[in-house]
């Protein structure tokens, strides 16, 4: 599903290259739940734009579902992270003063031409596939507590049925114990829905969580172990 | 994108700021109610000038005499004009011309005018028997000046209504009564029907008396201050011209045409003339609401700049979400364009309200006209346009991994 060989990224800065991912190279295969762990500064939150059809490398290939992204115009990449691809952020980025339904369906309007209803039923069944109770589903986002605003975003990442989802640092600005909620979740849709999952972390513990880790650092993957 | 979604999306970004965005349509309102108004303005002068000159009829031509000041001149009250008409020369038309069916020839100076305790300055038109054929003009008191009074050349005078009101007070019968023109006593044997309207062309504000009684005693001298002529049909209006022109240069002795001492307007040209003058008004009084306008344009810019600043982080995640460069462009775009669309609609119903408030307050006429309303509202519109584009086109262009870093 994934693949990614001898993947540079080199940013210039007045006049001296800093390359933040050297040669990196693995592939991620369908169904997979896997953590990419670093030190903040590793390149991981990198790794996680090229991945995610955010940003290009600027040496080496990388291929989604046997595609090369390089060659992919900006609408061929807005495309490719509106069908395949369902964002999790640290900061869950809901829209405020929309009610969890909107935010849920957000995505659909970049992708999708069927009825409102149909959207309602989708937004409703990915809400249920992340376990939120329907007391909290016609609330505004902000009125919600940070574990279901996460699952509220997860719900937003799954309502496209995307391949996979990336999730950048999920539980970063949650306690550990909504934080473990969080991390049960993505692990009830690797294992219940087959869902292909990359979680990107510093944390040991969370990592802990995926069934196979990649350890980055100074831009290398330095190991690459099943748990 | 669907356009449902694109409209929903802007209805609810617009109405999760109601106050500014109330605030910026508020700008575009001003800009277009005031366009709205001030062309009215304009309209309803050209309108009103317009329907004067037609109703005075377009097949009429004007003879006056040249602008060539002669020595000795003491015409009062035509400065620049010269003596060079006579009644002659209103005769010799009458009668060698074809294709008219009246020649008025007409003295006018102006004079104070004095009664028993009141007195006003007028127009004192000196005319023949044709004069009120001619221009539409009826008596509603007493009679019309008659061939014998010219003949003999009698001190009587019809009064327009408000000179009549002036004289004698509203409401009163002025026939019988009598009034000095300068030293002269003439007695008032009648009195018009009002034509409406104060200023250019108003017929209201004046007194005839015999053409002859005018020569003598108000302007002393021989010559007419115009000749009007009455054409069968506006078909032939340039060809007796020409043949009026022919005649008088010959019966004055000039050759080269543009030499002539005596000038002819026709009404055609007249209301070209005055429409140009209205013309030239309306746009003046276009572009001062343009103004406005332009501002009203300038806030709408600004409130779509600090908007995208605001939202920098949402058009991150939009862009994650799989929007692309166009569907964000299109969002705020659409925003600009309701915000000016709904301003441009409200803006026409003020400015209508407006011109409708002129006419009741002032009595100016004023003529809201469906161009300038389509005109309006397609102005917000580009105005939406043009000063969205920035904004949405900075929205669009937002690199996705810095907007969603934004703090």
């Amino acid at each position: 599903m994934i693949k990614c060989e001898n993947i540079f990224k080199i940013y210039q800065t007045a006049g001296s290259d800093s390359p933040v991912l050297k040669n990196v190279s693995f592939e991620i295969k369908k169904g997979e739940f896997v953590a990419i762990m670093g030190p903040s500064g590793s390149g991981k939150s990198t790794l996680m734009h090229i991945l995610g059809a955010l940003d290009r490398p600027t040496n080496g290939k990388y291929f989604l579902d046997d595609k090369d992204v390089f060659d992919l115009s900006e609408e061929e990449m807005a495309k490719i992270r509106s069908q395949k691809i369902g964002f999790v952020f640290q900061s869950f980025n809901l829209l405020p003063r929309s009610t969890v339904l909107r935010n849920v369906m957000l995505p659909l309007i970049y992708n999708s031409t069927i009825s409102k209803t149909e959207r309602e039923n989708k937004a409703k069944s990915a809400l249920q596939a992340v376990s939120l109770e329907e007391d909290f589903w016609s609330h505004l986002s902000n009125q919600l507590s940070g574990g279901q605003m996460q699952r509220v975003a997860i719900a937003r990442a799954l309502i496209n049925d995307p391949g996979i989802i990336l999730a950048d640092e999920p539980t970063g600005n949650l306690d550990s114990k909504t934080g473990a909620i969080v991390l049960d979740t993505f692990k009830k849709l690797n294992q219940e829905h087959g869902h292909t999952i990359i979680l990107i972390t510093h944390d040991k513990n969370v990592a802990g969580h995926a069934r196979r880790v990649i350890e980055i650092r100074d831009g290398e993957i330095v190991s690459d172990k099943i748990n | 994108m669907l356009f449902t979604d694109l409209f929903e999306e802007t209805m609810f970004s617009m109405s999760a700021n109601k106050s500014r965005s109330a605030l910026t349509i508020l700008g575009i309102v001003i800009g277009i109610a005031s366009v709205i108004a001030l062309i009215s303005v304009g309209q309803g002068a050209s309108k009103g000038i317009t329907d004067r000159i037609q109703s005075l009829g377009t097949n009429l031509l004007v003879i006056s005499p040249g602008s060539q000041r002669q020595a000795g001149n003491i015409v009062r009250g035509g400065s620049g004009s010269s003596q060079s008409l006579t009644l002659e020369d209103a005769e010799a038309v009458k009668t060698s011309i074809t294709d008219i069916t009246a020649v008025a020839p007409t003295v006018s100076s102006r004079k104070q005018v004095t009664t028993k305790g009141q007195n006003t300055n007028t127009s004192i038109y000196g005319i023949d028997t044709s004069y009120f054929g001619i221009k539409n003009i009826e008596v509603e008191l007493g009679v019309m000046i008659t061939e014998q009074q010219i003949k003999s050349r009698s001190k009587v005078a019809v009064l327009g209504p408000t000179t009549r009101d002036d004289l004698f007070g509203i409401d009163t019968n002025p026939v019988g009564q009598k009034i000095r023109i300068g030293s002269q006593e003439f007695t008032v044997i009648g009195m018009t029907v009002a034509k409406g309207g104060t200023g250019f062309g108003s017929s209201d504000d004046l007194i005839y008396i015999p053409l002859t009684t005018a020569q003598q005693y108000v302007t002393g001298n021989q010559s007419v201050s115009n000749i009007s002529v009455q054409v069968t049909s506006e078909d032939l209006m340039s060809f007796v011209q020409a043949q009026i022109q022919a005649l008088l240069l010959e019966r004055h002795r000039i050759v080269d045409a543009t030499q002539a001492d005596f000038s002819i307007m026709n009404q055609a040209d007249m209301l070209d003339t005055m429409s140009s003058v209205t013309d030239t008004l309306t746009a003046l009084l276009a572009a001062i609401a343009g103004i406005s306008l332009l501002v009203g344009g300038i806030g709408i810019m600004n409130m779509m700049l600090t908007t995208v600043t605001e939202r920098t982080r949402e058009i991150g995640l939009r862009k994650s979400l799989g929007a692309t460069s166009q569907d964000i462009s299109n969002q705020f775009l659409a925003e600009s364009i309701s915000l000016t669309f709904i301003g441009g609609v409200i803006g026409v119903i003020v400015g209508w309200t407006a011109a409708w408030a002129i006419t009741k307050i002032s009595g100016t006429t004023t003529v809201v006209t469906t161009w300038s309303v389509l005109l309006a509202v397609g102005i917000s519109t580009l105005v939406g346009v043009v000063f969205g584009y920035y904004p949405s086109h900075r929205a669009a262009k937002l690199d996705p991994i810095e907007a969603l870093r934004y703090q």
